[in-house]
């Protein structure tokens, strides 16, 4: 009989440990996953506003600007139809550099311009970032439903 | 001529180990001295060949022969020697050729070292291990052959990753294979048990020891890994929760359930099934790490050029291993018995309540690993789990297991009563939970984190204290004497859980009190950061053997007293024409100071990284404390002693 | 029954983990694939490297297979690449038309005359305009076009000697 009552205490404390293990899990994943938006979904008011999430595609030639005496930056991220002007604070990867793919992770204010918090470009160079290439890929599948012209983002505002 | 060599000595090491295979396993089916024999001397061929294949590798790669493919896209001729060497291992088909050849190492080690064993469950062993080998002989020469010809033969080659050109890159991938591959020594001894329908205390005894020894090179293997990445990655990071760290460090987590578990099959018999399962399991997560890494399912800073091809293998590979041994743990399970009893209040259900939260953690760490590739698969978009993720779940799934590891040091094997142990506990508690809430304090900034962290720290140092204490008083010795005449598996649990306690302080102290600056230095400008005064002297040009750099210099005093001169640099290796950044690090044992270089940002000013780490070589001390732990613990005579005992009277 | 099946919990559950691998190596994160295959190879007029006043198209290659190789003289994945197209002209098996993607003329010329030309043609796509028609990622990317001008494969990253052996070439042959 006692056995019985331990093995059932066992199995009880094991099942409320999973319990909290779970729940912790769920928590956790509610908080921390970050989604992935292109810059067209950007665009189109897709992606969520005050939430942290990544975007990808091209760093466009000729946007790279710097703020004298600070290390704040401006880029856009393009991925050949639409861009999306980015602000980073900080230093940024070796990779980092125009025409070349790369990912920002940060939230989107309501003026349509990008906090990122975070910048990563791959460690290879002959690579591109997987979400910059998804970025690319939808755009080029739009530009080959819609018609053959292609607009490329002018250079400079 | 060599790599033909090479190529035909994998060709004939798949061969030996065919016969390793068919001659161990029909020879123990049949019980059949001699045919056993066969398989064991078979495995003998196949590891000077296999080593020989890896060496007429090694010899293309000192040679610059860059009519090889593999040595054509992973080196080149300005790369120095010892990168050159390192280099063997730095692309997919030369790891591979690692892989397999460590494996061959381990097998040669088990046919020396085991030769006290039943010879039908050594065969049985030694067959095992021959599958796992046939698989990787395959992969290698079927799918990633490390000696293919580039025909016509490149004037120089492409040169390795400037990342992985540091010697870490020579310690590092050897060291953590070892770990990896070292579980399949105790999966071997798992399926041999399994097979012959017995799981005896003496088969934990045996079995303990490999595990051990494995487990002790991935914790070296990783700790390596994770201060590679805190100097070289140049930002000051040490654990990204990347999916190839993931990938090494799950089987981490269950090889220490596998050891916990084994402890107390061997001392009790209990937890039979549950051992064998996780013995299992720890050598499953090394596969699927190699999967994983292998095949580009996930993506990492760590991939190498993939190719689903090589994906399909594997994991047709792993289904047929992992699958074909959790059937056989289906089939033999109902057979095998529950082992001793024991109550509520016991060493053993301490121990069990850890290895179950190991486990979670394991899970834990795994879902968010491989939840990406879910969603990606049932095509719900792709998103990515992040660092916040895993120490959200981590931290709060192992605080009560560092909690039960004091209580575990003290409570009985069987039976034990809560008051007693709470009596024999409350100082430890009491200080710990008072240096805890007041330690931060002192130090000036106080968050429940820091707390916690000082108070599970804190806890393992007094309970190991309070237990050796307890062990020195029984023995009427003087101290010293009374400390070596301890048993070393007892020894080597206190230095190992000293290591978890010296590795959690690192990494509240670092996590809780570290400085990070990112700042624009003119040369000439000074910044001030915790009580240390950076002064940015100026940039200069270097060449290296494969590289340009430009080099800062800092000079960091502290009350004027001059400290260190860091050196950080920003190279652009020639080859790939791909910048690094070298950060200068000054160690100490109470903080690093580190600096890197970011990009010069126009009038002569640079962009600048600045950190100071406290306590942060802790880390990869409590790392090492802990292997050390695990050398003492093989050391114990008492294993060996056993086994001349088992070779008389098997 | 019932403890039996207990027992084979763990095999279950490694079997739905298996699942996902399997459908987790269709969709290689790295592979992107293009929306071009199999669709005409999007039409162009640039000039050619080796006389400005000249122009290239691909109408010109009707009737024939032929690879498109975007390339550049800052690409270092290029020189590697550069042996095995070397070796592809010396077989001849088929034509390789270069498309010099964001690169000055000048430096072009030099790495062609300094380590050899494989190309049938080069036309300059200075501003890159032609390379986003072609959905370029990164340099070094080949296309595969049929006699017909449509695209039937494409190689993202240098081709090596192991992809020409054991994609490209196979198609080729069943191509022509």
């Amino acid at each position: 009989m006692k056995a019985r009552h331990k093995r059932a205490a066992f199995i009880i404390a094991g099942l409320i440990a999973l319990a909290i293990a779970a729940m912790l899990v769920l928590n956790a994943f509610r908080s921390n996953l970050v989604f992935f938006y292109t810059p067209t979904q950007v665009v189109k008011g897709e992606a969520p506003q005050n939430t942290s999430f990544r975007i990808g595609g091209l760093v466009e030639q000729g946007s790279l600007r710097r703020t004298k005496n600070s290390l704040d930056i401006h880029f856009a991220v393009t991925d050949t139809i639409n861009r999306v002007e980015v602000i980073y604070s900080g230093i940024l990867p070796d990779l980092f550099k125009e025409d070349k793919g790369v990912v920002a992770q940060g939230k989107l204010d309501n003026n349509g311009l990008f906090h990122a918090d975070q910048v990563l470009a791959k460690h290879d160079e002959n690579y591109m970032p997987p979400e910059a290439a998804e970025a690319l890929k939808q755009a080029a599948e739009i530009n080959q439903k819609t018609s053959k012209s292609l607009v490329m983002p002018e250079a400079k505002p | 001529m060599i790599p033909e060599l090479g190529q035909f000595s994998l060709i004939l090491a798949l061969l030996l180990v065919m016969l390793q295979v068919g001659f161990s396993f029909i020879g123990a089916t049949h019980n059949n001295q001699l045919w056993m024999s066969v398989g064991t001397s078979a495995t003998r061929g196949q590891f000077i060949f296999t080593g020989m294949a890896f060496v007429c590798l090694a010899y293309a790669f000192y040679a610059n022969d860059f009519s090889v493919l593999y040595v054509a896209s992973n080196s080149n001729s300005a790369l120095p020697l010892e990168y050159r060497l390192a280099a063997v291992w730095g692309g997919h088909e030369g790891s591979i050729l690692l892989w397999t050849t460590t494996l061959s190492l381990w097998t040669i080690a088990v046919t020396l070292f085991s030769r006290h064993l039943p010879a039908v469950f050594r065969a049985r062993l030694i067959g095992t291990m021959g599958l796992i080998s046939i698989g990787f002989l395959m992969f290698c020469l079927f799918t990633s052959n490390p000696f293919d010809r580039l025909i016509p033969a490149a004037l120089d080659g492409r040169d390795l990753n400037p990342l992985l050109q540091d010697p870490g890159m020579v310690f590092h991938p050897p060291v953590l294979y070892m770990g990896y591959v070292g579980f399949s020594v105790a999966f071997g001894f798992a399926i041999a048990a399994l097979l012959g329908g017995e799981l005896t205390q003496q088969w934990a005894r045996w079995t303990r020891t490999w595990t051990t020894a494995a487990w002790i090179f991935l914790t070296v293997g990783i700790a390596f890994g994770s201060e590679w990445a805190y100097y070289e990655l140049g930002w000051g990071g040490w654990w990204f929760w990347d999916a190839v760290e993931n990938a090494s460090f799950m089987p981490w987590l269950v090889g220490t359930a596998l050891i916990h578990s084994l402890a107390v099959t061997e001392k009790r018999g209990a937890f039979k099934l549950w051992t064998v399962l996780l013995a299992i399991v720890a050598f499953s997560l090394s596969l699927l790490g190699t999967f994983l890494v292998r095949s580009g399912v996930l993506t990492s800073v760590h991939a190498f050029a993939t190719d689903p091809e090589r994906g399909l293998f594997i994991l047709i590979f792993l289904g047929l291993v992992i699958g074909g041994a959790l059937i056989l743990f289906a089939l033999r399970a109902p057979q095998v018995g529950l082992g001793g009893r024991f109550g509520m209040v016991s060493r053993e259900s301490f121990l069990l309540s850890n290895n179950v939260i190991m486990i979670a953690a394991t899970g834990a760490v795994m879902l968010g690993t491989l939840y990406p590739l879910f969603l990606d698969a049932l095509g719900m978009g792709k998103i990515s789990v992040g660092p916040p993720y895993f120490d959200a779940v981590f931290v709060p799934v192992m605080t009560p297991a560092i909690f039960l590891m004091g209580l575990a040091i003290f409570s009985k094997w069987k039976n034990d009563d809560l008051p007693t142990l709470a009596k024999r506990l409350k100082w430890a508690f009491a200080v710990s939970a008072a240096t805890a809430l007041l330690l931060p304090l002192v130090l000036g900034k106080w968050t429940p984190l820091i707390s916690l962290g000082v108070l599970m720290a804190l806890w393992i140092f007094t309970t190991a204290f309070v237990s050796l204490r307890q062990r020195l008083q029984q023995r009427q010795q003087g101290w010293l004497p009374a400390l070596f005449g301890l048993p070393r598996a007892y020894l080597g649990m206190i230095v190992a859980h000293l290591g978890v306690a010296v590795f959690i302080t690192g990494v509240t102290m670092v996590k809780g009190y570290e400085v990070e600056q990112d700042l624009r230095m003119s040369p000439g400008e000074s910044a001030q950061i915790g009580g240390y005064v950076f002064r940015f002297e100026g940039v200069s040009d270097a060449v290296g053997p494969n590289y340009i750099a430009a080099k800062g210099l800092f000079k960091v005093t502290r009350n004027d007293k001059l400290v260190a001169m860091l050196v950080p640099e920003k190279r652009t290796y020639m080859v790939q024409n791909m910048p690094m950044t070298e950060a200068a690090i000054q160690t100490g044992f109470f903080r690093d100071l580190y600096v890197s270089l970011g990009e010069p940002i126009g009038d002569d000013a640079w962009a600048v990284r600045i950190y100071i780490k406290p306590f942060v070589q802790w880390i990869w001390g409590g790392c090492l404390l802990m292997a050390a732990g695990g050398l003492l613990a093989i050391l114990d005579p008492r294993y060996r002693r056993r086994k001349k005992d088992e070779q008389i009277a098997p | 029954m019932r403890p039996y099946l207990r027992y084979l919990l763990p095999l279950a559950i490694f079997l739905v983990l298996v699942g996902f691998f399997a459908a987790g190596l269709k969709l290689n994160p790295r592979e992107v694939p293009s929306p071009l295959i199999d669709k005409p190879a999007p039409a162009f007029d640039l000039p050619l490297l080796s006389d400005v006043g000249k122009k290239f198209s691909p109408e010109q290659m009707r009737g024939q297979v032929w690879v498109l190789n975007v390339w550049a003289s800052w690409c270092g994945a290029c020189r590697d690449e550069h042996p095995v197209l070397m070796a592809m002209s010396r077989q001849g098996a088929l034509a390789i038309v270069g498309l010099n993607y964001k690169d000055t003329n000048a430096e072009a010329a030099t790495v062609l005359k300094n380590s050899g030309n494989p190309y049938q043609f080069v036309a300059v796509d200075a501003d890159g305009r032609t390379g986003i028609d072609y959905g370029v990622y990164g340099v070094p990317e080949s296309y595969i076009i049929d006699k017909q001008g449509i695209i039937r494969y494409k190689q993202i990253g240098p081709m090596t000697a192991n992809v020409l052996r054991e994609k490209i070439m196979p198609l080729v042959k069943g191509l022509q």
